[in-house]
Order: structure tokens, then C-alpha cells, then sequence
């Protein structure tokens, strides 16, 4: 009994850094998609929603939805800018260049970070208070309800966004194929520039939501964007419930797999379950093998 | 062929003299780790600038050297030399073994499996407290020696680190001149084509990945000695980037890009330490527009913007 109520709890506070991985991951794979870019500063915009959030809150003394928005806002600005000043002048390089031009702007935003906050580790207090609720033996965290509602609110949005509006329509028109989106009148530019609006929204809204749990510092983006980037190739880096999945699953067995056997290799066993995956169906867990185009 | 020669001869004279000026100023000491890096750049490039394939875990191999070379030294007073040899051998078929299902993927997906393999490393450093010390490090490694000549000073350590780096420039200029070499380029431009031409893509990409790993398995043991003291910090994803940053800065393909790819991004933190803490944005800074702004590496983009300039002047005159 005692070790099926561990069990539980390990569930619960696995699908909720799950679900967290499967907002990144998600944001991973928009820009994936209408770009072709892995932006391996998208962990810095999950970083960017919770310290902004903390300055809104602690300096410029907002209320705790207003600080939010503020930080998404502010967040998202800084996706924008990043778009516009490094992605966009380099339009014909190699996946290889942009790779480290990612890479050259996450270490910038992590330094002008821990310049402006310092180094130190800073804490957001729950959006509702911090009484556990009991759910069969297991403690259910006010702040876990937050972030399975967002994930879900966001999800919804998601595939409103992508089915049912004509900009959503036209990124997904990008996606399957860039030359034919801009024969029928897609401004191609734009919906890259929406991409990037719409993936640090996202990042930064999932750190906003983890903070409260897991504190936050000027170097917490890196494993996180790692993770959700692990949960958007699990799911064949779609932006569909096969990354939302995939971050569930991932957040899930980590959470057994440090609870159960060791808490040192939390890290170790994502990285584990993401080479087996890659070996044994690097397509992504829920598509159908593809062949290769030559 | 022959300017080939000269120019490895004249950078090998380079190297000779290069620190009789500095005599046993610290600068020799940043030079040791140019060669260490040097060494650690021109494996990835093997891998990266001729075959084409990404690799983000590069400093499991350097850190599985030296912590190899560390423990076996330390706690099994083993002989350095020794040491050196098993570990480096252990290392490349450690490589070999894992290359096979690795190397099959491509792109994004290789980047990420490689750089799953550099985290699980650098996390085993760490917990293995028992053996690697942990997160405090392991201290006491020996200098290396030789029938009782102890490479115990900077000056010492920087000509056995750069022999052993001109012995991988050497072998890396033979190689890409090579038949074998021009399979491995072939397979950077098509894998399928080089398949189609009877180059066997599968097996050479798992060679050249082993040849890598024991390059940078040599270059951690080097490391353990010339430092004495190892800590998991010298071996985690940013030394990883690091590498690959030395690479395309340099120029993708280039031996003496790689070179210089390692001086410079050796040599910049201890220019900015003027900077203090500023140090970290310059260098985001830094990468970012020289990727912009070089985008063939220093070895051709330096040339390249020389050229854009010089008639640009003459033609205002």
C-alpha cells in the first residue's frame, strides 16, 4: 500500500513536469515546422516567462495574473526580436549555422540574465496558495491543478489555431510545403515571424507555470528546453497530441524512474528513453515509418 | 602535394618557437589547452567537416579519457602510459559499439542521440562518487614521465601535448587526401550517391566516429595529467558546443581551420576576463555574428572579406 500511494505520487508530479515538457516541446516543434530550425534557445524563453514573472511581481509589484501576462508579453517580444536581428538576416544558411547561431543566443540571454538577476536561485509563490489536496493517498499540489488546466486550455488553443483560423491554416500550409504556401499568396516571412511570436508565448508561459514548483535562475532553460525538445521528437516533432504525449510519458517514467531507483540520474533516464526511442522508432512513437526521399 | 608539406613543416617550426618568447609566462599554459583543443576540434571535424555528421557529446569521449586515465592512475596505480593506451582503445570501442545504431540517424535527431550520450556521461561523472570523486573532482593525478624524465612544468607539458597534436594534424592532413577521405566526403555531398558508388556509408561514418572518440580519449588522459585534478565541469554539454563552436568558426573541413578555431575560442575568455561578467554575453555576442557575418569559418571568410574590402577601397581612389 505504502509503496502504491509513492507510486501515485510519482504519477502526479510526473505528468505535471510532463506537461510541462509538452508545452516546450510543443513550442519546439512549431518553429520546427514552418522554419525547419531547432532553436535550442527556446529552454531560454521557458526561463525568460518565470524570471520576468518574478520581476513583475516582487519590483514592479503586479498582481500575479497581470505579472503574467507581462511576462509572456515581455517574453515574446524578445522571441520577436530574435527572429528579426539573427534568424531572418541569414536566409540561405546551413541547419549547421543556425544550430549555433541557437546556441551563440541562448548563451547571450542566459548572460544578460544572470548580469541584470544575478546568479541566484529565485522563488514564485504558487498562483493559490499551497494546500495539498489528498487524491487516493497521493498530495495533489494547488499548482499542479494550474498547470494541467493551462496545458489543457493551451492544447485546445493549439488545434483551434491550426484547423480552424485562416493563419493557422496558412502555417500549417508553410509546413507541408514553403514554395507552394507562397504561390497561393502566403506571405511565407510573416507565418515564420508568427512562428516565433507563438513559440516563446508558449515557452514562456511554461515557465511561468513550473516555476512556482522547481524555483527558477538564469540556467534552468537549458535542461528544460532539452527535456521538451526529447518530448517533440517523441511525438515526430508534430505539433499534435503526439508531442503531448510524448512529454506525459517522458515526465511520467522520469519521475518513477528517480523516485524508484536513484534521483541523481533523473536526468540519465530521460536521456536513456530518448536513445531507445531514437533506436527503435526514430519517427517519433506514433507515426508510420517513412521513406526516404532521395 | 608539396605546398601541403612545407606548410605543415612551417607550422610545425611555428609551434616549436612559439613559447621561447613567452617563456614560462601563463600564456604557454593557455597554449597547452589550444592543443588539447586543437586535438578535441580536428576529431569533430573528421566527423563533422568531412563525413558530415553532427556530434553534440563529444566531451563524453574527452571526459571518459581523462577520467579513465585519472581513476586507473590514481587508484590502481596503473603506469600512465598504459593507461593511456587501455583507455583510449576501451574509449574507441565504447564508440564503435554505440555508432552503429547512432549513426544511423541524421540530422537533428543525430544531434540530439549524441548529445543524450554526452548528458548520461557527464551525470555518471558526477554520481560515481566512489570512483570519479563526484562533483568535488579527483586530485593527485600524476604528470606523465618518461624513464624518469617527469613532464612536471608548463614548458614540458606544452611540447608533449603539442606532439601529440601535430601527430593528429598529420594524420588528419593523410587522411582527407586519402582514397578514403574522399569517401567520407563523398558521403557529406550524398550519402546515397556514395552509397551508389560502392562506398560503404554505414561502416566508414562508424570508423570515423571511433576515430574521433579515441582522438579526444587521448586528448582527456593528456588533459588529466597536464591538469592533475578533474572535475565533471570540464566535461558537460558547454564543452561539447565549445567544440563544435571551434569547428564551423574555424571552417567546416579545414585541418588548420580547427586550429584556429581552438586558439581563438581558448585564447577569448582570457581576453575577456576584462570583462568580468560581461565575459558570457560577449561571447553569445560573438558567436552569433561571426556565424552571421562568417558563415565558411575564419579560414575562408577572413580571405573572403579581405577581398570585398581591398577592391572597395581601390575603387574609391
Amino acid at each position: 500500500m505504502e509503496l502504491l500511494n509513492q507510486i501515485t505520487q510519482f504519477v502526479i508530479s510526473g505528468l505535471a513536469t510532463g506537461a510541462i515538457y509538452a508545452l516546450i516541446g510543443l513550442s519546439f516543434a512549431i518553429i520546427f515546422n514552418s522554419t525547419g530550425i531547432i532553436n535550442f534557445a527556446q529552454g531560454e524563453f521557458v526561463m525568460l516567462g518565470g524570471v520576468f514573472t518574478i520581476f513583475a511581481l516582487n519590483v514592479l509589484k503586479l498582481p500575479i495574473l497581470l505579472a503574467i501576462v507581462v511576462a509572456v508579453v515581455a517574453t515574446t517580444a524578445v522571441g520577436l526580436a530574435f527572429e528579426r536581428l539573427a534568424i531572418r538576416p541569414l536566409k540561405n544558411a546551413t541547419p549547421l549555422s543556425l544550430i549555433i547561431i541557437t546556441i551563440g543566443a541562448s548563451i547571450l540571454i542566459r548572460g544578460v540574465v544572470m548580469l541584470l538577476w544575478g546568479k541566484d536561485t529565485q522563488v514564485l509563490p504558487p498562483f493559490s496558495g499551497n494546500t495539498p489536496l489528498e487524491i487516493a493517498g497521493a498530495t495533489l499540489l494547488p499548482q499542479h491543478l494550474w498547470i494541467f488546466g493551462v496545458t489543457v486550455l493551451v492544447i485546445v488553443g493549439c488545434r483551434i489555431f491550426f484547423h480552424h483560423t485562416i493563419s493557422g491554416k496558412a502555417m500549417r500550409a508553410c509546413s507541408f510545403n514553403r514554395k507552394a504556401a507562397n504561390l497561393v499568396g502566403i506571405s511565407v516571412g510573416r507565418m515564420v515571424l508568427l512562428s516565433f511570436v507563438i513559440s516563446s508565448a508558449l515557452g514562456s508561459l511554461a515557465g511561468v507555470i513550473i516555476a512556482p514548483l522547481t524555483m527558477t535562475a538564469y540556467d534552468v532553460g537549458v535542461m528544460l528546453g532539452l527535456k521538451g525538445f526529447c518530448a517533440a521528437i517523441m511525438g515526430g516533432m508534430g505539433s499534435g497530441l503526439g508531442t503531448v504525449l510524448g512529454g506525459l510519458i517522458l515526465g511520467t517514467l522520469e519521475s518513477l524512474g528517480a523516485g524508484l531507483i536513484s534521483s541523481g540520474y533523473k536526468d540519465a533516464i530521460a536521456f536513456l528513453i530518448l536513445l531507445l526511442i531514437l533506436f527503435l522508432r526514430p519517427q517519433g512513437l506514433f507515426k508510420k515509418g517513412e521513406t526516404e526521399r532521395v | 602535394m608539396k605546398s601541403d608539406k612545407l606548410k605543415f613543416l612551417i607550422f610545425c617550426l611555428v609551434v616549436l618557437v612559439l613559447p621561447l618568447p613567452l617563456a614560462k609566462g601563463y600564456l604557454t599554459n593557455v597554449l597547452i589547452f589550444v592543443g588539447i583543443n586543437s586535438m578535441l576540434a580536428l576529431g569533430l571535424n573528421l566527423l563533422l567537416g568531412y563525413a558530415g555528421q553532427i556530434s553534440l557529446g563529444q566531451a563524453a569521449f574527452f571526459g571518459l579519457g581523462a577520467y579513465g586515465s585519472g581513476v586507473l592512475t590514481t587508484k590502481y596505480a596503473l603506469d600512465p602510459w598504459l593507461s593511456m593506451v587501455l583507455v583510449a582503445l576501451v574509449v574507441a570501442g565504447f564508440a564503435f559499439a554505440i555508432g552503429f545504431p547512432v549513426l544511423r540517424l541524421k540530422g537533428h535527431y543525430l544531434a540530439m542521440a549524441t548529445l543524450g550520450v554526452g548528458v548520461i556521461a557527464h551525470i555518471a561523472f558526477n554520481e560515481t562518487i566512489d570512483l570519479t570523486g563526484g562533483p568535488s573532482g579527483l586530485s593527485g593525478i600524476p604528470n606523465l614521465s618518461i624513464a624518469g624524465f617527469s613532464f612536471d612544468s608548463d614548458l614540458k607539458n606544452y611540447y608533449l601535448v603539442w606532439s601529440f597534436a601535430l601527430v593528429v594534424i598529420l594524420l588528419c592532413l593523410n587522411l582527407v587526401n586519402s582514397r578514403y577521405g574522399r569517401g567520407l566526403r563523398a558521403i557529406h555531398d550524398s550519402e546515397v550517391a556514395a552509397r551508389v558508388m560502392g562506398v560503404n556509408a554505414r561502416l566508414m561514418k562508424v570508423q570515423i566516429f571511433t576515430l574521433s572518440a579515441f582522438i579526444s580519449a587521448i586528448a582527456g588522459s593528456l588533459y588529466c595529467h597536464v591538469m592533475t585534478f578533474i572535475s565533471p565541469t570540464s566535461f558537460g554539454f558547454n564543452i561539447s558546443v565549445e567544440l563544435l563552436t571551434m569547428v564551423v568558426i574555424g571552417g567546416l573541413g579545414s585541418v588548420y581551420g580547427s586550429i584556429l578555431g581552438a586558439l581563438l575560442l581558448t585564447l577569448l575568455p582570457e581576453l575577456l576576463r576584462t570583462f568580468q561578467d560581461y565575459d558570457i554575453v560577449v561571447y553569445g555576442l560573438l558567436l552569433v555574428c561571426m556565424t552571421i557575418y562568417l558563415p565558411g569559418g575564419m579560414v575562408r571568410g577572413i580571405p573572403a572579406l579581405v577581398r570585398r574590402l581591398v577592391p572597395a577601397r581601390s575603387g574609391n581612389a
